[in-house]
């Protein structure tokens, strides 16, 4: 009697019963059901929607494990105990402290994140008397990747209450769900706790509560870490910086040093400050090969969001250009930013290729996903730039987009009816 | 027999549960969107609705009959707006901060779709005792979504209850505050009453399958 017979004689003995689909998903998950089909003809094909949702997690663990060294890296970094790692694989970067850091902070958002989520999803399924659907699988996987590393737990949990019910469960569940999930866990904890998702101080391990040390009176160096957006959204603003050796003070603007912050290598590699999957270019473009190669993700609307989000880059260049925007201006320091460098800042990529391709909420048509990619890329850096107090646009963008998908299809469709249509009463006429 | 006939007392019953004009015919949700980030500003908005559906409801139902129905609307129009303007003035008389709060939306009570509604729909109809009982229990029924509402909105977003704090001080970190807990702003945005009220409509249809339409 091993565990699996003790599942299947478990399965059979709640048949029918409220808390049958918990038991099911149980065994589906860990074992190949015995039941076999008996008859009409079948096709067998591997890619079911447990296959595809473990592609994509797998295209995910780099991420995880980056942002764990990662996390660590910037805790150290910030408190000076090591140097700047050089390069991808620099030596202080992929070191046992960084990832005992990184396991402690990154490990319990990961468990809260799915504990929590699946919790929600297994009383859905047994009040509503459905079996469990693998949606949250991926779900679970990325919420952690794109919060700041030191988000307190309960309010992550409560947001994945909130996103799994508000966000898929009152639509009926996956495959029905407008938004993405994952989406809308994020934005809520960025509507309701704005001060844990933006600023300089959450995005490295340690920073909030050093400044609470020092609040309560204990002499220490405060540690911040920005991210380049945080930076750049003060553009416009002066910054008073100490003379050195008694020199007067240099006044400057923000958006002047962005420059100096992070080179364009650490921006790729991912050796900066952010939320904690998304930080890694470099990775973020092997994943996206990865689901391409698959045909998990589609590459339409990843390479679409980032032909938007160039064309409105270069057109904000183009405005710069043409000097119709002073150096004044608070847009300035990011509409200045060479337009391929957006796809570096920030989490566009990541969007791109983990969010957007969501086959949910995506358009489904293929001319539908050129737009909706596209207008994904193009609003994110709009918002990026033209909104300080949302200095990153892309989650916001692609849920308005989740949105509008429906949309799209309909047109599409319509516009090849009509197409159709036309040809024909040509060849009737 | 109390003190209203079975009749009469559903006039004022079903509006407050399976007739509830905000949660069954989905009317008045603007106001109910807007002002309803504080628990105060819920109740005296729900007084005022009272008081001019109450009102409302016996006037047009007193000249039900002297009115032509071609010009029924502008009728109804001038009888809402005067009784609004005396809200108003009363508000800004005897508590001025708050008027300042409700702002636009004690004036909008003219366009609230319940009271031009029940005035169509009932008053025009009806005798003025039943109709002011219709008019008191549909404002009922709005009273109890606008302060459910906002006694959520302002304890979850604030953490105070009618201006008095109850989860302790979150600058002092004081109460719950001393364990890390915050106040979610998410709650006073518009965004979150509109979910909060699309909870109340799930909870009440789950409870009663009448109400459910395919």
């Amino acid at each position: 009697m091993g565990l699996k017979s003790n599942l299947h004689n478990l399965k059979e003995k709640y048949k029918g019963k409220k808390m049958a689909p918990a038991f099911n998903a149980l065994h589906t998950f860990l074992y190949l059901p015995n039941e076999t089909t008996h008859n009409g003809t079948h096709i067998k094909a591997a890619d079911d929607l447990k296959r595809t949702m473990n592609t994509v997690i797998m295209a995910l663990v780099p991420c995880l494990i980056f942002g764990m060294f990662n996390a660590g890296y910037q805790h150290y970094l910030a408190l000076g105990e090591i140097e700047a790692s050089n390069g991808f694989l620099g030596s202080t970067f992929w070191t046992l402290d960084n990832l005992v850091v990184g396991l402690w902070q990154v490990l319990p958002l990961v468990v809260v994140s799915y504990g929590v989520g699946l919790a929600v999803e297994f009383l859905f399924a047994v009040i509503k008397g459905h079996e469990v659907e693998e949606g949250y699988l991926v779900t679970g996987m990325l919420v952690p990747l794109i919060v700041p590393v030191d988000i307190p737990l309960w309010m992550l949990a409560v947001a994945v209450v909130f996103g799994v019910v508000i966000g898929k469960e009152v639509f009926g569940g996956t495959g029905m769900n407008i938004l993405n999930p994952a989406l809308t866990i994020r934005a809520f904890l960025f509507f309701a706790y704005p001060t844990w998702m933006s600023g300089d101080k959450v995005w490295v391990h340690g920073a909030v509560e050093r400044d609470q040390m020092i609040a309560s009176g204990q002499n220490l160096d405060a540690i911040s870490g920005e991210t380049l957006l945080g930076y750049y959204a003060k553009s416009g603003q002066e910054l008073t910086l100490a003379g050195s050796n008694g020199a007067a003070d240099v006044v400057t603007t923000y958006g002047d040093r962005a420059s100096e912050l992070y080179s364009i290598w650490d921006m790729f590699w991912g050796l900066i400050p952010g939320s904690v999957g998304e930080t890694s270019k470099f990775l973020i473009i092997i994943g996206a090969l990865f689901l391409i190669f698959t045909k998990v993700g589609s590459w339409r609307i990843i390479l679409s969001t980032l032909i938007g989000a160039l064309v409105m880059g270069l057109i904000f260049n183009g405005v710069v250009d043409a000097g119709w925007i002073g150096e004044s201006s608070k847009f300035y320091g990011l509409m200045s930013v060479p337009f391929w460098q957006h796809l570096i800042i920030g989490s566009i990529l990541f969007g791109a290729v983990y969010m957007a391709t969501d086959p949910v909420t995506a358009s489904q048509t293929n001319k539908g996903k050129w737009i909706y990619g596209f207008l994904i890329g193009f609003i994110s850096i709009m918002i990026r730039v033209f909104n300080p107090a949302y200095p990153e646009g892309v989650f916001l963008a692609i849920l308005l987009m989740n949105v509008f998908a429906p949309t799209i299809d309909h047109y599409v469709v319509q516009g090849n009816v009509k197409r159709r249509m036309k040809r024909l009463k040509v060849k009737t006429a | 027999m109390g003190l209203l006939s079975k009749k009469d007392a559903a006039l004022i019953k079903d509006p407050l549960t399976d007739n509830n004009p905000i949660t069954i015919q989905v009317l008045g949700i603007c106001s109910a969107l807007a002002i309803t980030a504080e628990l105060e500003a819920s109740i005296v908005m729900s007084i005022s609705v009272l008081f001019v559906m109450g009102v409302g409801n016996v006037v047009i139902s007193l000249m039900r009959n002297i009115i032509p129905s071609k010009i029924r609307i502008i009728a109804q129009l001038i009888v809402v707006a005067t009784l609004v303007i005396i809200v108003d003035l009363v508000l800004k008389a005897f508590a001025y901060e708050l008027s300042k709060t409700l702002s636009v939306f004690v004036g909008l009570i003219i366009t609230n779709c319940i009271i031009m509604g029940r005035f169509e729909a009932f008053a025009l109809g009806n005798g003025p005792w039943r109709s002011f009982l219709d008019g008191i229990g549909n404002a009922l029924g709005y009273a109890v979504i606008l302060i459910i509402v906002g006694f959520f909105r302002e304890l979850l977003g604030s953490g105070t209850l009618l201006g008095i704090p109850v989860l302790g001080d979150p600058i002092e970190k004081t109460g719950l505050y001393s364990i890390g807990y915050e106040n979610n702003g998410f709650m006073l945005l518009s965004p979150m009453a509109l979910i909060v009220v699309g909870i109340i409509i799930w909870i009440q249809r789950t409870r009663n399958k009448d109400l459910v339409e395919d």
